[in-house]
């Protein structure tokens, strides 16, 4: 995760043609918030997965097309709702602050 | 079985984690999880190095689990409590696992890593080696355990239960949405199995939801108590959570992990397959 670049994590690896690629940062003020858990849920709010964010509070998905919440939980905080559209050949950003 | 045999909360961890006769062990999906950090004294079991044999698709063998229970420390008297990240899905598993080879006092920790962090109680990277001891599994209990034939004849006869994720079900994912897809040769879900999502059974902090919340769950979505039942999903982790609150939670009978799952059912050639959001028939 130490090589992440600017905007997001390295997609080296990644082919975003065929994959609808979701993700993102959280952040505590300005600070990245590592050990978080980031929930992602269908258009209907059902759950399909989930995944703790890195030391640098950076998470993603494989997502398919569509619409989607990302609900992140963290430490000390309520949970916070983002709503987010996904795509093949492109990799939806989000900044999440808690 | 039930709620108060099956699970143990965090305060009860904290309390009891150092007793003689108690052994915490974490199971993860992302095995370098533990050693970042982990709740004081646990060991680890990896799921995929520890509980599947290396060459077959299939799990260790009785001697290997003695081998492996004796090296790690285990006794067969110790009460296990099993905990670890993705809402416990691999603790579960291994909860399970440890149950067919017949260790008698297993537990999980309701809400597993998650909820423990999400307290911010305290992990350790201390380096932890029990003394080896002479651990003996008995024979599997296949009781708990089924494979394809005997799916292929449930379906239309027992309740079939999907637990993953609506896209997979339908045939719109292969793998949860945070793994890359891939996995088995056909998508889609066993024919009459019902839709009832692991996920439907946890709290968003990981935790079990209520007795009575859970049997309206799946009775809801049509699983008739009164007959056997064979949970599934991709490769038997996630469906081991559902066995496990089945089971061991509501103390359901004749309930079994199919853990060959999707990724053996969506490659076999000639099984029947859904497609859709509904289960189809038989």
């Amino acid at each position: 995760m130490c090589g992440a670049t600017k905007g997001g994590l390295d997609l080296k690896g990644v082919d975003v043609d065929k994959e609808a690629v979701i993700q993102g940062q959280v952040l505590r003020g300005e600070e990245p918030v590592g050990g978080a858990y980031v929930r992602l849920l269908d258009s209907t709010g059902e759950f399909t997965a989930e995944v703790p964010t890195s030391a640098t509070g950076h998470f993603r998905f494989f997502a398919a097309p569509g619409s989607w919440t990302l609900r992140t939980l963290a430490p000390k905080a309520d949970p916070v709702d983002r709503q987010v559209v996904a795509q093949y050949g492109e990799v939806a950003e989000v900044a999440v602050t808690v | 079985m039930s709620r108060e045999s099956a699970l143990v909360s965090a305060d009860w961890v904290e309390e009891h984690k150092s007793d003689d006769g108690v052994v915490l062990i974490e199971v993860d999906e992302d095995v370098s999880a533990y050693d970042a950090g982990h709740i004081a004294g646990a060991i680890k079991l990896d799921w995929k190095d520890d509980l599947q044999d290396a060459v077959r698709r299939d799990f260790v063998n009785q001697e290997q689990f003695s081998a492996l229970l004796s090296e790690r420390g285990v006794k067969n008297d110790d009460t296990v409590v099993l905990y670890g990240g993705n809402n416990n899905w691999f603790a579960a598993y291994a909860y399970w696992y440890f149950k067919l080879y017949g260790h008698e006092d297993v537990r999980l920790l309701d809400g597993g890593r998650k909820r423990w962090e999400l307290d911010s109680r305290e992990l350790t990277d201390e380096v932890v080696k029990r003394d080896a001891t002479e651990y003996a599994a008995k024979e599997p209990n296949l009781e708990i355990r089924a494979f394809r034939d005997e799916v292929l004849e449930a379906i239309g006869v027992k309740n079939l239960v999907d637990v993953r994720s609506p896209d997979e079900y339908a045939g719109r994912l292969l793998a949860p949405a945070h793994l890359p897809q891939e996995q088995a040769q056909r998508a889609g879900h066993i024919p009459t199995a019902a839709s009832i999502p692991w996920s439907k059974a946890a709290n968003d902090d990981g935790t079990f939801r209520a007795d009575d919340e859970l049997k309206t769950l799946y009775a809801d979505a049509g699983v008739d108590f009164g007959k056997d039942t064979i949970a599934y999903c991709r490769i038997g982790e996630r469906s081991a959570h559902t066995w496990f609150v089945l089971h061991e939670i509501l103390g359901q009978e004749n309930v079994k992990n199919y853990d060959g799952s999707w990724t053996e059912w969506g490659s076999l050639v000639g099984v029947p397959v859904a497609l859709g959001d509904e289960p189809g028939k038989a």
